[in-house]
């Protein structure tokens, strides 16, 4: 059992210091459903709604986006440099310590 | 008007195995669904996505799911509503509800059964201030009529196909100017469909702002113009439309004012019957809670199965009922 710990920030601004298992399959979006943070997953994780944006706070270097997580932030609304979609982002080891903060979720 | 026995808000597949499920009983259905066709995200989102968690189907693709619950319930000959989303309910003093939908189709059935997952998909708005009081005034999330646009100038928002294939579509003899924004440098597009809009804005067809991003729109009653957000700052384009197409999104939309328990977006039900707590109205699938809900297909045809006998217990209190097996009777239509 592998744990680490990864910090979200909710739309309110307020700091979850969460602790996060990284051998249980687990993705960033899961993991904010996990702690009952505000995130919605609609797609299921597919890349295919961007309910889990979020943006990366910490200069943790994480797996290259695929395309289809491009082309839906590509869609998607306050769109930054550092915007990922939370469900792409498998919980790993070298993962210990990552920030991030939930985007707004458009209308 | 449309009449029924049970009438399914919702066409993806909880919606469709339902019509199998009363069918067994005899009861007929009718789905409504926003969408032009049946199949809900299966077929709209994730055709060609596999699923592996129907029983007995180690992988199926999402849009071979939907085909084969379209011939399952075949023989029950179920009516659709596609392309309209259900908007208004009237309970009649018999016991029977109204529907009508946003084109004013008008269904009654003694029950309602609604799974609709999250709702209806609507287009996804961006987030500019003033939006919402240029509806219809100059800002369309759907291109209906393209005539609409004859002569006129007109912005096109958004970096996939559907801009894309309207950005040429308009550019070609239709709209008099026609600008497309995109947030990015590159398209995800088909590529004939990219490299086209690429030419056009080579050839001064169209006026292509890429790193760009409509911001604000000015005009007194109608839009007179987009304020565009670029590397170099703000500029101000003067269009008769504007026409952001950044795809769809699951809304709740009208039946979150149905008058049903309804909790994080979804409607609570009673595990018993997946009854709501307005009698005759049910809630399967995605779209209700109970505690221990999960968002599973195969939940929802359960639900479905267990919601149908209630349904027809409400619509037939005085006939008796036993299950009985397709293995057994098979199949026996309408």
């Amino acid at each position: 059992m592998s744990i680490i710990k990864v910090t979200i920030v909710d739309r309110d601004g307020t700091s979850h210091e969460l602790e996060a298992p990284t051998d249980m399959g687990m993705n960033m979006m899961e993991l904010c459903k996990s702690y009952e943070l505000p995130v919605e997953g609609t797609c299921g994780g597919m890349a295919m709604c961007a309910s889990c944006h979020m943006y990366i706070q910490s200069d943790h270097e994480l797996p290259e986006m695929s395309e289809d997580e491009e082309s839906m932030l590509d869609s998607a609304f306050f769109v930054e440099d550092n915007s990922r979609l939370g469900c792409q982002i498998h919980l790993a080891d070298d993962m210990d310590g990552l920030t991030v903060k939930l985007a707004e979720v458009g209308d | 008007m449309i009449e029924t026995d049970i009438l399914i808000i919702g066409a993806g597949p909880v919606g469709l195995f339902t019509v199998f499920e009363a069918g067994l009983l005899k009861l007929r259905c009718h789905l409504i669904d926003a969408l032009p066709q049946p199949g809900g995200q299966c077929a709209e989102i994730y055709p060609k996505k596999p699923i592996y968690d129907i029983p007995a189907f180690p992988e199926v693709l999402a849009g071979d799911l939907v085909d084969n619950l379209m011939r399952q319930i075949e023989p029950f000959k179920p009516g659709f509503t596609l392309g309209e989303r259900a908007d208004q309910i009237e309970e009649t003093e018999d016991g029977h509800f109204i529907v009508t939908t946003n084109r004013g189709t008008v269904h009654k059935a003694p029950v309602i059964a609604i799974a609709a997952r999250l709702g209806s998909f609507e287009p996804r708005k961006p987030p500019v201030p003033n939006l919402a009081d240029f509806e219809d005034k100059g800002v369309e999330y759907i291109i209906k009529d393209p005539n609409f646009y004859k002569g006129k100038k007109v912005v096109i928002s958004g970096g996939g196909d559907s801009a894309l294939d309207w950005t040429i579509f308009l550019a070609e003899g239709v709209a008099s100017e026609v600008t497309m924004i995109h947030r990015r440098n590159s398209f995800r597009g088909h590529p004939d469909s990219v490299q086209k809009v690429l030419d056009m804005a080579g050839a001064g067809k169209i006026n292509l702002m890429t790193e760009a991003e409509v911001v604000g729109i000015d005009g007194d009653v109608h839009v007179e113009g987009v304020v565009v957000k670029t590397k170099e700052g703000e500029k101000k384009i003067s269009t008769d439309h504007w026409v952001p197409l950044f795809g769809l999104s699951p809304k709740l939309g009208p039946i979150a004012d149905w008058k049903l328990n309804i909790s994080k977006n979804a409607i609570e039900v009673n595990t018993f019957d997946y009854s709501t707590n307005v009698p005759g109205i049910y809630a399967i699938g995605d779209i209700n809670t109970y505690p221990g809900k999960l968002k599973l297909i195969l939940c929802g045809f359960h639900e479905a199965t267990l919601m149908v006998q209630s349904a027809f217990k409400r619509i037939y209190p005085d006939k008796n009922y036993v299950l009985k097996y397709t293995t057994v009777n098979g199949v026996n239509g309408f």
